[in-house]
């Protein structure tokens, strides 16, 4: 295209241009390419904890069923649609700088923020439902161990108790409950980044720095909200979804 | 600039599918399948969102051969990461050693 001949001409003066690059063009496609190889350390890094998880499920699965169950799965369902629509107004953030259109740019950016701290408070109210009912494991909390009351037999239901299926112990449950710490602690911490991320780009598009010339950060860090939320599309039916057929039948 | 614009239906196809996926995984969860297809089911729908989010919100799809490879090397190194791992551990009762 002629046209983009130009544009990218144009673009070879952009004061965001580093030295090292020939043109806008490299310079994009390198940061997008770094961007990608910090996302495999990142894979590699939650797939320890996947690998972790994979080993402990299949050596104690109904500690594991039970310990699942006790989640709040619409508080989990709620999160996971939150979070696939902070990606798609992500995706549209980036669309908007793209093409140019500002408004949309700063509204969805915006959005993006408001819906990843939704995410997090909706996940303080999960840990403090497990502070409540004493699964944070070990002593992470002084004073306030893990306790959790179980469930007799016969006993009139309790949402507060842990219903144990058979072959599982208190002990076993809470190396779910190490687990579920570990993994959403670090996706949260994750969220968090993001935010802060999102919220410099947010005031740097008020400013007027990015456009369809320059776009790259707004790229980037989507590839990384993105990649948060495909951590969170694993986590959700693994932490909180099997075993759940198991709940009134074993 | 050359790269590739993903238009806005595009992205909004892709939004509407991760929600029924996600729809679909809750209520699967629910029904007592055969054997181990609960995990089955629930890890395909997972991988098919991953999928979807890699390729179109991630721009994969668009992406030069570079970006492909890189992809492809982490998927390959969990692969090795599982199946070592697993190798060791599920073997390990096969014999009794003393």
């Amino acid at each position: 295209m002629a046209e983009s001949y130009t544009t990218t001409k144009h673009a070879e003066g952009h004061p965001a241009l580093q030295h090292h690059f020939e043109n806008m063009e490299q310079q994009r496609e390198a940061g997008t390419l770094g961007m990608w190889v910090f996302l495999v350390t990142e894979i590699m890094f939650f797939g320890g904890m996947f690998l972790a998880y994979t080993l402990y499920r299949s050596k104690y699965p109904a500690a594991f069923a039970s310990a699942s169950n006790h989640l709040d799965i619409t508080l989990g369902a709620a999160n996971t649609g939150v979070l696939i629509l902070s990606s798609f107004t992500m995706a549209l953030a980036v669309y908007g700088t793209q093409v140019g259109k500002r408004k949309l740019q700063l509204f969805c950016l915006a959005l993006t923020i408001v819906l990843g701290l939704t995410f997090l408070g909706i996940k303080a109210v999960e840990y403090k439902d497990k502070y409540v009912d004493s699964l944070i494991p070990g002593t992470l909390i002084p004073g306030h161990p893990f306790s959790p009351a179980v469930q007799v037999p016969g006993e009139s239901f309790d949402e507060h108790k842990l219903h144990l299926l058979p072959g599982a112990t208190v002990k076993n449950v809470e190396m779910f409950y190490w687990i579920y710490f570990a993994m959403t602690g670090m996706h949260a911490v994750h969220m968090i980044i993001g935010v802060g991320l999102l919220s410099f780009l947010l005031v740097f598009s008020v400013k007027r720095r990015y456009g369809p010339e320059y776009h790259n950060p707004i790229e980037v860090t989507g590839l990384y909200w993105h990649f948060v939320d495909i951590v969170w599309i694993f986590l959700f039916p693994l932490l909180y979804l099997l075993g759940r057929h198991l709940e009134h039948g074993g | 600039m050359s790269e590739h614009i993903v238009p806005v239906k595009v992205y909004l196809a892709i939004f509407v599918a991760l929600l029924l996926g996600t729809a679909l995984t809750v209520v699967a969860a629910f029904h007592d399948f055969p054997w181990q297809f609960n995990t089955v089911i629930a890890l395909t729908i997972a991988s098919f969102k991953a999928t979807l989010v890699v390729l179109y919100f991630m721009h994969v799809r668009y992406s030069n051969r570079l970006v492909w490879v890189i992809v492809i090397a982490a998927l390959f190194w969990m692969g090795i990461l599982f199946a070592l791992t697993f190798s060791d551990y599920f073997t390990r009762d096969w014999i009794s050693i003393g």
